[in-house]
């Protein structure tokens, strides 16, 4: 393969990176907030699928994009609420809790898409409106012929949808939040050591429910963005996985949000190779099958786990209802 | 404890909490505009209407206690086994294995052999993140998810690679050797002279199915070791004062839960499909969780709670005919619903309940 050669192909999966990296960013700072805050979330996964079905539905039938999203994050905030009643409010198991906020999403994306649109269960098409448009920074097409950082620029950093730069400005958001005011510092106590914030005085109830209502219009923003985004309708289960993969990153990142980013963009680099390179062949040795390509997020999150690699120590009050002392 | 009579804890909670599942359930059959009691009409028809639909409704019975009972076996000992599908998927290439090795002469000489490949290989998918969580502290639901999506890859390279039968494009293998054809209803009802539906699936594995039941009631309440199980699920601090290694139960439990998960492929792969494809547990292993809650984590329940998801499944194949507007994945919503009731807000189905106890008591 030739240098010029080369560089396309590197430039064309950086962008492929970058695509399908956002929902898990969105998925995964969503977790980050609600494991900090001391209550695990499996629920990403439906979070994200009753949003993406949602807004495809409500843009497709208005034909404005903003309705559309809108209501997925709404129909995202009523399952994280569920979540919250029933993790916090009523200390039941919030993984269970989970369990079954995927078992709905599932469900009920396909029974009300199957009523609604007659497709079985997917959306029709959306129409120019009903979607996000790729948007070209100012420069980026008088810059293209400066010499590698050109292309770079105009192909890699511009061009890409809205919510796509909404997904970078929330990771030193979410950073700034947890590290840099009163409302992180609590949030993050809450998820190690709730009874001394309780005997400070604040609620941790409170805390909680704010931090899974976070994670409710993240996931929301996730789900928007996969079916308006990266696809331009909706389709039955077509979050894949990417709630896991997500989970995964974020104990890859040890619950930290720049270390999150870099966690999705490594698991999104990781798709975007299987996407565009299904064989790799290695100097012509071997063969790496997709399927390893593909499991390879699974595989270091299994290893990072374990403390092979560095040891993820989780928020230490995760899991665990609170139960105030009487 | 005697804040309410035991009856009340086993058959009036978990009853409320199916009703109130159902009545969400309903509301969402009536947002989409159609007749939940008809809805339910049509499904229990379907469900128990004839020998082929009982015959179907047993045959996913069958899965469902298998995976059932595997959640419960953890469940006992404190550990989430949400890896079901991956232990099952697993242990169908372990059944497939030792099915394709020889050409059995007689279905009763392959079925041990078989069940003790699928046993080994779905017991090895559930003990590696047993022994990361015992050793070095691993949360055993990651992993556990983990490991069902890292199942998943394995069989796509396998069923694609060296499993693969050459003469088809789809990714699965050979068919088995007629000696391996497990009996279905069909043919070993029809010496006593019942004329069971020939194209249901249910097959002999029901009966294994039952057989496990017995096996976990005797094991979990019979047995020193399911004595030491239950110790470790209820206090792991008390356990290992009383001389129980944390490392042994963590092992055990999950070993056999993951064998009992996949006893799903004896039912499915060896005895339906006779020969391996892709994605054969079908969700089966995450139905299980909502069973193990449905039936209290007892064999008894989990066989009830089965054959009612049995009906759901089976049933929810059938609405497509009857109310072609109402889609068979609502079976997925009434799932979410019982296990969203059962599982995650059984307090506040349990909290007034314990309450009204308390009041009626005083009373007296």
């Amino acid at each position: 393969m030739d240098t010029a050669n080369f560089f396309l192909q590197a430039l064309l999966t950086a962008d492929m990176t970058i695509r399908v990296s956002v929902v898990l960013i969105f998925a995964c700072l969503a977790g980050l907030f609600s494991e900090r805050a001391g209550i695990f979330d499996i629920g990403l996964e439906g979070k994200m699928l009753i949003s993406a079905f949602f807004t495809a539905a409500v843009s497709y039938q208005t034909g404005y994009i903003w309705y559309g999203v809108a209501a997925g994050i709404a129909a995202s905030l009523v399952f994280a609420l569920i979540h919250g009643v029933a993790s916090i409010t009523f200390r039941g198991n919030q993984l269970i809790s989970g369990v079954a906020i995927n078992f709905l999403a599932s469900g009920l994306t396909v029974v009300i898409g199957h009523a609604w649109f007659k497709k079985g269960g997917l959306t029709p098409p959306l129409s120019d409106a009903g979607r996000f448009h790729e948007i070209t920074l100012p420069f980026a097409d008088a810059l293209r012929d400066v010499p590698i950082l050109g292309p770079i620029y105009a192909d890699v950093i511009s061009g890409h949808k809205l919510l796509v730069y909404v997904a970078m400005l929330i990771v030193p958001l979410t950073w700034w939040l947890l590290y840099r005011t009163r409302f992180g510092l609590r949030l993050r106590a809450v998820g190690e050591n709730p009874a001394s914030v309780d005997t400070a005085g604040v609620s941790v109830v409170r805390y909680r429910y704010a931090a899974v209502l976070i994670a409710g219009v993240l996931c929301g923003l996730g789900g928007a963005y996969l079916s308006t985004s990266q696809g331009a309708a909706f389709g039955k289960e077509m979050t894949a996985g990417r709630g896991f993969i997500a989970l995964a990153a974020l104990i890859f990142s040890k619950w930290r949000p720049w270390y999150a980013l870099m966690a999705c963009l490594l698991f999104g680099f990781l798709e975007a190779i299987s996407n565009l390179f299904p064989n790799i062949n290695v100097f012509g040795l071997f063969e790496i099958p997709v399927q390893f390509t593909q499991a390879l997020p699974y595989i270091l999150t299994v290893v990072i786990l374990a403390g092979f690699v560095g040891k993820a120590i989780p928020p230490r009050a995760g899991g665990e209802p609170y139960v105030k002392e009487r | 404890m005697d804040k309410m009579p035991k009856w009340a804890d086993i058959v009036l909670i978990p009853l409320i909490s199916l009703m109130l599942a159902f009545a969400a359930s309903g509301l969402v059959v009536l947002a989409i505009g159609e007749n939940p009691i008809q809805a339910i009409t049509v499904m229990v028809k379907g469900a128990l209407g004839s020998t082929s639909g009982l015959g179907y409704t047993l045959y996913y019975a069958t899965n469902y206690m298998f995976t059932g009972l595997a959640v419960a076996v953890a469940f006992h000992a404190r550990m989430f086994n949400i890896g079901g599908e991956g232990q099952a998927a697993i242990a169908g290439v372990g059944a497939t294995l030792v099915i394709l090795a020889f050409d059995w002469p007689h279905w009763a000489l392959a079925l041990p052999f078989a069940i003790m490949g699928a046993a080994l290989f779905g017991g090895f998918w559930a003990a590696v993140p047993a022994y990361l969580q015992a050793k070095r502290g691993s949360h055993i639901v990651i992993t556990t998810i983990m490991f069902n999506f890292i199942a998943a890859a394995v069989m796509g390279f396998l069923l694609n690679g060296v499993l693969k039968n050459p003469n088809t494009q789809n990714a699965e293998t050979v068919k088995f050797p007629t000696g391996a054809h497990l009996p279905t209803a069909h043919e070993f009802l029809a010496p006593l002279g019942i004329n069971f539906s020939k194209s249901a699936p249910l097959n002999i594995s029901f009966l294994l199915a039952l057989l496990c039941a017995f096996l976990v009631w005797f094991l979990l309440w019979r047995t020193r070791l399911g004595y030491e199980i239950r110790a470790f699920g209820q206090s792991e601090k008390g356990a290992k004062y009383a001389g129980i290694s944390a490392f042994k139960i963590i092992m055990i439990s999950m070993f056999i839960s993951g064998a009992l998960a996949g006893m799903l492929s004896i039912n499915v792969v060896m005895g339906e499909q006779e020969r391996l494809i892709k994605e054969f547990v079908e969700g089966a292993g995450f139905v299980g969780i909502a069973v193990a809650l449905m039936g209290r984590n007892h064999p008894v329940g989990i066989i009830l709670a089965a054959i009612l998801f049995g009906m759901l499944t089976q049933g929810g194949f059938e609405l497509l005919w009857e109310m072609p507007n109402i889609s068979k994945e609502v079976v997925l919503v009434i799932q979410g619903m019982i296990i969203l009731f059962t599982g995650a807000l059984d307090y506040m189905v349990r909290g007034p309940v314990e309450k009204l106890f308390l009041r009626m008591k005083k009373g007296a």
